[in-house]
């Protein structure tokens, strides 16, 4: 961190720094509005947000791709299906006198923060296996070509993995007929 | 790229920290569901950032990037279907009234 900031920056350095801190502030911040508001519509967006700003980390990392399926997927059809669902069951969890947390908030509070100081303790004091990019950086073509070479086992396993839960769904989703 | 991958990890981390509160917390099923759909992002983002930064020309991190985000739509639907079949049958979704298969 402190020989970041020793040598003179580039203005792009400098926007690359701005934005991924602002965009990592915004996901901290929609991430809390998920767990913590007691309208659970209102998180429903902040769980949007989420997933844009992990669509915008990605685009900084040079992952083009996953960050335009990121968007396809998440905010456009998984956080649609969670808003569906909670207008379908909104007389359950409607209402300012329904409480939307469980007794376990002390017990829960210190397990995750007994796992977040190991981790932020460990992070910065690991010796990281990273190099230097030199050449192409993994693109869609990249991607495509390993899905269909090395990875065509797993590509195919998943695929049937969506089908089931896809029967799956509309099979429990059902009216039982009379 | 300037940032380090340490921050990207810490950036991770914090939301896998409170994706996993929201889920042991979490009274609403829809909510712990949006917990888990936290906690999934997460690790995409670790496993993008050690992609950007390890093995930048192969990309295998946005490869099992990819599997975790077809297993999250597919947990997130049946997960989905089973709440409004509890719905139909229960008429609530907390999930410590949901207790027909505890002892």
């Amino acid at each position: 961190m402190t020989e970041l900031f020793n040598t003179a920056l580039t203005p792009w350095e400098w926007t690359q720094l701005i934005s991924f801190y602002g965009i990592a502030a915004l996901m901290i911040v929609a991430a809390l509005m998920v767990v913590t508001l007691r309208n659970i519509f209102h998180s429903a967006l902040g769980l949007a947000a989420v997933a844009l700003g992990a669509a915008a980390i990605y685009l900084m990392l040079d992952a083009e791709f996953l960050a335009f399926v990121q968007i396809l997927v998440y905010v456009g059809a998984v956080v649609t299906l969670i808003a569906f669902m909670v207008m379908l069951t909104q007389r359950a969890s409607h209402g300012k006198l329904v409480r939307q947390s469980n007794d376990q908030k002390t017990i829960s509070f210190i397990v995750v923060l007994s796992l977040f100081a190991l981790l932020i303790w460990k992070i910065p004091t690991t010796v990281w296996n990273t190099t230097v990019s030199t050449g192409n950086l993994a693109d869609a073509k990249t991607l495509g070509t390993a899905f269909l070479k090395e990875y065509i086992m797993p590509f195919e396993v998943i695929s049937i993995v969506l089908l089931v839960a896809l029967i799956g769904a509309i099979v429990l989703a059902r009216r039982e007929p009379k | 790229m300037i940032v380090p991958l340490a921050h990207f990890l810490i950036l991770s981390l914090i939301i896998f920290c409170i994706g996993l509160y929201g889920a042991l917390t979490r009274r609403n099923a829809v909510g712990i569901l949006m917990s888990v759909e936290l906690m999934l992002n997460a690790a995409n983002i670790n496993l993008v950032a050690f992609s950007r930064f390890v093995s930048p020309q192969s990309g295998t991190g946005q490869i099992f990037a990819v599997f975790v985000m077809a297993l999250a739509a597919a947990s997130v639907a049946v997960g989905l279907a089973i709440v409004i079949c509890i719905y139909r049958n229960h008429r609530t979704i907390a999930a410590d009234k949901i207790d027909l298969m505890k002892w």
